[in-house]
């Protein structure tokens, strides 16, 4: 096995570049060490001026998601020892459909907007007093939503669907499947009013099942598998104030 | 200004950023999303299956003559090419959808979600049975 491994990186620099550019290192090649791992060393040992995002190391803030050679990847989960023999250089690229603020950075706000519409928080009817205790849940209640609640933010679903990329008012896949944490809740009565913002174009409806955003995400959300559950729900609402609109909200 | 770019709200005031295109050809740069392609594409071929279905129905209707015309025509290679191509791409719709299934239909039984081999597994097996049965009038007659 080779002793260094190569690496090109995207580099954009909004001050000095009209256009980003590739640049190449070479890092050691051990093989504990994931591609942040390598982000690292260039940055302390090598080139300071390198940006990107991390923080936990450890698949749990989301902030270090990347394309590694065309995929998106949690860059602190990808082993370097996967590429060594590839016997090509490691593609690093930011975040694609986001635009890139700096070499590996890219602008989230977007996301961070339509999260919000979807209200990802537990809605009540009516909030009981403190003093009459917690909401109980069964165990079995908690197994509905537990696997959309996984998400960690890491947008890595983003990148991997083409309909964001090519339509970016899509709400996406990890805002949907967070909706759906919500409206699968037993203690959650917020659904009718998420409702608005998911039944529509731009919504569930805007998704075609590529799947693609289920294979990437390191959480096993299974985003796709939350929109097309709720376009089944969507459909039968749909059906139901159509049939008896005085049941309508 | 506002005009060239979608309707999404970014932070004001933000130092320039790079806004990379995709490109037209952005379905064939990974299997994957070439297989969505033809999967969405295959609606095509189904759509043409249904139009000889009803084609059959209509010459059925109209008699034994106009029945054996509908059998010539079938037999035109160009049609048997057509739908050769449309058989294959029709048992690709079939089978990649049925291999989703599972996704879209989170059913629980006794508190726990039914396995997705069971209900990829149910679907094939529907389709087998009709299938079968639809041989068994065939042969038969
Ligand atoms: S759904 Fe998965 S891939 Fe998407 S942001 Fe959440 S954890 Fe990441
Ligand atoms: S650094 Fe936190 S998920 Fe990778």
């Amino acid at each position: 096995m080779a002793e260094t491994i190569s690496l090109e990186v995207l580099r954009y620099s909004p001050e000095r570049d009209a256009e980003p550019s590739f640049q190449t290192y070479d890092v050691p090649l051990r093989k504990d060490w994931v591609v942040l791992d390598a982000l690292n060393y260039i940055k302390d040992k090598v080139d300071g001026s390198l940006t990107f995002r991390w923080s936990c190391r450890m698949g749990i803030c989301g902030s270090c998601g990347m394309m590694v050679n065309g995929e998106p990847k949690l860059t602190c989960a990808t082993f370097l020892s996967n590429y060594a023999n590839e016997n090509k250089p490691v593609r690093v690229q930011p975040l694609r459909y986001f635009p890139v603020i700096r070499d590996l950075v890219v602008e989230v706000t977007d996301f961070m907007t339509k999260l919000q519409s979807v209200k990802p928080w537990l809605i009540r009817e009516k909030e009981k007093p403190v003093s009459d205790g917690e909401y109980l849940q069964t165990p079995d209640q908690l197994d509905r939503y537990k696997q959309f609640s996984m998400c960690i933010n890491c947008l890595l679903c983003y990148a991997a669907c083409p309909v964001y990329g090519l339509d970016p008012v899509f709400i996406g896949p990890a805002a949907i499947a967070l909706a759906q944490r919500y409206n699968m809740d037993s203690r959650d009565e917020g659904a009718h009013e998420r409702m608005d913002v998911l039944a529509q174009h731009e919504g569930i409806w805007g998704c075609t099942f590529v799947g693609e955003c289920t294979k990437v995400c390191p959480k096993h959300v299974d985003p796709a598998g939350a929109i097309q559950q709720y376009k089944l729900t969507a459909t039968i609402e749909r059906f139901k104030t159509f049939l008896m609109p005085w049941a309508a909200r | 200004m506002s005009d060239e770019r979608p309707p999404t709200r970014y932070t004001e005031y933000h130092p320039r950023w790079y806004r990379p295109r995709v490109s037209t050809w952005w379905w064939l740069a990974r299997w994957p999303y070439l297989k969505f392609i033809l999967r969405e594409i295959s609606s095509v071929f189904v759509a043409w299956f249904v139009v000889v279905l009803l084609l059959q129905i209509r010459a059925l209707s109209r008699g034994p003559e106009a029945y054996a015309a509908f059998e010539r025509w079938l037999q035109n290679p160009l049609i048997v090419l057509l739908n050769l191509i449309t058989l294959f791409f029709v048992v690709f719709h079939a089978t990649t959808w049925f291999n989703l299934a599972p996704s879209a239909m989170a059913i629980r039984f006794g508190g726990k979600r039914v396995p997705d081999l069971l209900i990829v597994g149910t679907n094939y097996a529907a389709w087998a049975a009709i299938s079968l049965v639809v041989a068994w009038f065939l042969v038969r007659s």
